[in-house]
């Protein structure tokens, strides 16, 4: 049983799909200036990594070798639409903020790496949790940075105004820059920076 | 002159890396040396070129709605758009197995220079981010979007041949141990996106 633990605790920080395997970086950090587009977002990759690696692992020894990649964008693309299809009948407005990035989902290198590396070798149950793990690794980064985005971009956290007016009549400007692209990249570095101080093993030789 | 400016909007403006993160698996993971990403970037320009203005005639002429009526009144009212991710993929995947056997039969030194990077390129999120765009900016014509496609191509190469210089370079500075390798590159890139904003509100 602690084997299929380790399956879901491993994504979190030793072996995080962004920080430390670098996939998925694609397509997720446009969506990080505000904490709701990054929380819906993250559910959407749980949801997709989720069923795709259960299909794939299912099929695994049905899937022809050579056609592997297809039969594989074929699967998680069936299961984008899916998932787009409820956004926009449940959640229209979030899903046209998310606009490109949900199809994106498919390309996000993090789904097809996780099939090719985990669920064309190993069971159902595995796999899932496989999935549901690196989903939610994925996850934790990208709602980290667009917690820090929004608070110090807007300051506003889901929307709402965290930091108090006497701030700002005490001269606290909001630093437009976080919401600008640049400030993404730049903070997912510094994350990157403080997990590798405390998780020293994770520090790249070269 | 709409088409220059597109073609510039496309490399510099609305850069494929810096202002929308596409592609930054290949990005970051091709960049370690220039010869390489030289060889990447122009397999992404090439399949750029070739795919969005694919994906636009069958957006066109297949998916959007009311695109089937050529074949009979009858057809106006379907809309097949929630079709277009599994048909821009399938689109994608096919043309990179298709480009790959062609340039592999007339010219295997072009193979050997892009080979190995055309198999990558079916999962660069670049290429599909190129045609979704496509899709939602509403092209008039098959020229503006191959332009579109070209001009969003070259602006990754250029990213990616600027980060690999750098890396090259930054091989030999003492960077913070906990900062080497991928840290230092997230950094560098936020600066140059940085640097890339420069290029805002310019207008032929």
């Amino acid at each position: 049983m602690s084997k299929n633990k380790v399956l879901l605790t491993d994504p979190l920080d030793d072996n995080n799909p962004i920080t430390v395997q670098v996939l998925g970086i694609c397509s997720a950090l446009a969506i990080t200036v505000q904490l709701k587009a990054a929380i819906v977002m993250s559910l959407s990759v749980v949801a997709v990594m989720a069923a795709s690696n259960v299909i794939v692992s299912i099929l695994r020894n049905l899937i022809p070798n050579r056609i592997r990649i297809i039969v594989q964008l074929v699967v998680v693309a069936s299961m984008v639409v899916l998932v787009d299809e409820v956004l926009r009948a449940y959640a229209y407005d979030v899903s046209k903020e998310l606009s490109i990035f949900i199809g994106l989902i498919i390309t996000n290198c993090i789904v097809m790496g996780r099939l090719e590396a985990f669920a064309l070798g190993n069971g159902v149950w595995r796999s899932f949790l496989d999935g549901v793990g690196n989903a939610f690794g994925y996850g934790a980064i990208l709602i980290l940075v667009a917690f820090f985005r929004e608070l110090l971009g807007s300051g506003n956290l889901l929307g709402v105004q965290v930091i108090p007016d006497s701030f700002y009549e005490m001269g606290y400007e909001n630093n437009g820059m976080m919401l600008l692209s640049p400030m993404a990249l730049i903070t997912v570095g510094l994350i990157i920076w403080v997990q590798r101080s405390r998780n020293r093993k994770l520090i790249e030789k070269a | 002159m709409d088409y220059a400016n597109l073609f510039i909007k496309s490399i510099f403006i609305e850069n494929m890396v810096f202002a929308y993160f596409l592609g930054m698996c290949s990005y970051l993971a091709v960049s370690k040396t220039v010869k390489t990403s030289i060889g990447m970037g122009f397999a992404v320009i090439f399949v750029l070129t070739i795919t969005v203005p694919l994906n636009f005639l069958i957006d066109k002429y297949l998916l959007q709605l009311g695109a089937l009526s050529w074949i009979g009144p009858e057809y106006a009212e379907l809309d097949l758009g929630f079709l277009s991710f599994i048909m821009f993929i399938a689109v994608i995947a096919s043309m990179v197995q298709l480009v790959e056997m062609i340039v592999e039969k007339f010219s295997p030194s072009l193979y050997g220079a892009l080979g190995i990077f055309l198999p990558l390129i079916a999962v660069n999120c670049a290429i599909l981010g190129g045609s979704l765009f496509m899709q939602i900016k509403d092209f008039s014509g098959i020229t503006e979007s191959a332009i579109y496609g070209f001009g969003s191509g070259i602006g990754w190469l250029l990213a990616i041949l600027a980060i690999a210089s750098i890396r090259e370079k930054i091989a030999y500075s003492n960077v913070p141990a906990p900062l080497k390798g991928l840290g230092i590159t997230f950094i560098i890139t936020g600066l140059m996106a940085i640097g890339f904003m420069s290029f805002m509100g310019i207008k032929l």
